[in-house]
């Protein structure tokens, strides 16, 4: 006990009695209370011991375990307090809706995620690393673009949403507009900076090759550029998604995950709002997951990519 | 400054492709228009245009240009008009405006007449809608940088917090949660709860992580020789934060506030949008969309768009001052 408590400073005695402390006083003010801080501060305990021991496993185990709990107590909570399934559905709830409801899902993810938010995502992406090459042969263009393009990025482009449902339809061509102008200047303004990022040496050594300029673009400064280009991309990944789905808020077909949101909250639907959260969430992070991997192929005799091995 | 000519280029540039592009977006309703006002156009009927290009159009046609640029309810306004409309729903809405001076038993602290008040408190004015917008953001962002600077300090200090917490503090990032804020809300006035936090609450969760994430960062730049020194003038743990960490974090939590604070408006504005809000930049948008105004959807993005450059442009400026006080300024 006395070694224990030497390695886990956090699990003196003192703080495990404040812990108790906190459990008795939940458990007389409402039993169900005193359980649910019981669950929590046990987890809490574990993660604190966990996190102590060495090995590798930890960085997977300890935030697993803390996903975990934050499930199981919402679990608790909503089957304890008998929450209403219109304020809050279990997660429980929610994944029968996902397992029941797998066609609607799909559909959804294939009308808001594939049509609207990757074709935009790919054709914005695409245009600004374009327009970032034209401009790059003109230093006034780029000083004159970078600081517009800065401020364009931190606007709430989003807004546009109901200006290109109106030019384009409700069709998903309207959603990948969106889509186009939320991701355009974040990898415009990224590009730019990075097309600038090689240093005279490497430039002076192109030049003693006879490099052409779209050698040099190609050869040296497109590759020096991409660890730039793919921050942009990063970024925008989660922009696309939002673009896709807060369009389809002003007006879609009768399918797509922003029409389901919108139609599921009306009727009091939550478990499948809460599915679609779900999807967007699996789709958002395995969207990202798959930029970080390209990132990886792509630019690994880049520092901050080697520094990972 | 020396950027300003460049910017500048850019800018108009932005404007007049822009006012070139709103012949052509117009021109098919001008057009139509035009048909069934008794106008001579080629083609002459309306299912024959229908079928031919756009630009086949323009040249056979070139007398209905003019009605394509001043076109009623158009696709696309001109900039001067958007400007305009901004005008007429701030400025422009002041009627009979006089001193009145103050009264003790006037509630109104301005001594101002109610015709300059219109300005604030018209239903159509644009500041009294983006007053709406801002006030719940700068709650929520305030609310969700302090909370966020808590967690990093957590986060930093205690190793089980940090191996528990960071990875999903990351990740969340990855996720498109703007896109059910709308939701948010209404659940929040299903269980009661009105009024300014429902809509900071959604500012506050989008400007927390970039802060927790940001200021994780800056917490643990100090190098070890400066943690060293702290540790040689046996310092405590809060004395570390206070005299080395906070400070040399600064930078770090200026870039994020920046980021915060423009995604705290957009989660405003989305917020919104689809739950019936009757005030707000989120609202004008969406009632713009439902009656085809699409005058007063520009004008309303364009107020929105001046609010996040306040809003940044504000921070930007205490970055400078406080960095320069503190001699870190790059």
């Amino acid at each position: 006990m006395m070694a224990m408590m030497q390695r886990y400073p956090d699990l003196r005695p003192r703080n495990l009695s404040i812990a108790s402390a906190v459990v008795v006083i939940g458990a007389v003010v409402d039993w169900r209370l005193g359980l649910v801080l019981a669950v929590w501060l046990a987890a809490w305990g574990l993660n604190i011991v966990l996190s102590g021991t060495a090995g590798a496993a930890k960085r997977f185990v300890v935030p697993a375990i803390f996903g975990i709990t934050l499930l199981v107590l919402w679990q608790m909570s909503v089957r304890l307090f008998d929450v209403s399934s219109v304020i809050l559905p279990a997660p429980s709830d929610i994944w029968v809706t996902i397992r029941g409801s797998g066609a609607v899902l799909w559909a959804d993810f294939v009308q808001t995620v594939v049509k609207g938010a990757l074709s935009g995502y790919v054709i914005g992406a695409g245009l600004a690393v374009l327009a970032a090459i034209a401009v790059d042969r003109s230093q006034f263009l780029q000083r004159g673009l970078l600081p517009v393009g800065n401020f364009i990025a931190a606007l709430p482009i989003v807004g546009t949403a109901p200006i290109f449902v109106m030019w384009f339809g409700f069709g998903w061509q309207s959603k990948a507009a969106v889509v186009v102008a939320m991701v355009f200047f974040p990898v415009l303004v990224n590009t730019v900076a990075g097309l600038k990022d090689t240093d005279a040496m490497q430039r002076d050594l192109m030049r003693t090759y006879a490099a052409s300029y779209w050698q040099s673009l190609f050869k040296l400064r497109l590759p020096a550029a991409l660890p730039f280009i793919f921050n942009g991309l990063k970024v925008s990944t989660t922009l696309a998604l939002i673009g896709a789905i807060v369009a389809e808020f002003f007006g879609s077909p009768i399918v797509g995950m922003g029409f389901r949101i919108k139609t599921s909250f009306g009727t009091l639907e939550l478990a499948m709002v809460w599915a679609e959260i779900a999807v967007a969430a699996v789709a958002g992070s395995g969207f990202y997951g798959l930029v970080t991997l390209a990132e990886k192929q792509l630019t690994f005799w880049h520092p901050s990519q080697r520094a990972n091995r | 400054m020396r950027n300003a000519i460049p910017v500048l280029t850019v800018v108009v540039a932005i404007l007049g492709i822009w006012y070139l592009a709103v012949g052509p977006m117009n021109f098919r309703l001008a057009l139509d228009a035009a048909t069934r006002g008794g106008t001579e156009v080629t083609p002459a009927s309306v299912a024959e245009q229908g079928e031919t290009g756009l630009i086949r159009l323009m040249l056979d046609n070139p007398q209905v240009m003019p009605a394509a640029y001043a076109f009623e309810r158009p696709r696309l306004p001109q900039p001067q008009h958007v400007v305009a409309e901004m005008y007429d729903s701030t400025f422009g809405l002041i009627r009979r405006c006089a001193w009145q001076g103050w009264s003790a038993e006037s509630d109104n602290w301005t001594g101002l007449s109610d015709g300059c008040l219109r300005v604030v408190e018209n239903r159509r004015s644009l500041i009294f809608h983006a007053w709406k917008t801002l006030a719940p953001t700068l709650l929520g962002f305030a609310i969700g940088t302090g909370l966020g600077i808590l967690l990093a300090v957590g986060i930093v200090y205690n190793r089980a917090m940090d191996l528990s917490v960071m990875p999903w503090a990351i990740a969340s990032q990855t996720i498109p949660i703007l896109a059910i804020a709308p939701m948010i809300i209404v659940v929040m006035n299903a269980v009661g709860i009105q009024g300014l936090l429902p809509k900071s609450l959604i500012s506050s969760y989008l400007s927390f992580f970039p802060v927790v994430v940001g200021m994780v960062k800056g917490l643990r730049s100090p190098g070890q020789m400066d943690l060293d020194l702290l540790h040689t003038y046996s310092a405590s743990a809060p004395q570390q934060l206070w005299k080395l960490r906070l400070p040399s974090s600064l930078p770090y939590l200026f870039a994020s506030l920046k980021i915060g604070v423009a995604a705290a408006l957009v989660g405003t504005i989305v917020a919104e949008l689809p739950t019936g809000a009757r005030f707000g930049l989120g609202a004008r948008l969406l009632s713009g969309s439902y009656y085809g105004q699409t005058v007063q959807i520009w004008a309303a993005l364009l107020t929105a768009a001046i609010c996040a450059a306040l809003l940044v442009g504000t921070i930007g400026a205490m970055e400078r001052r406080t960095l320069n006080r503190l001699g870190l300024a790059r």
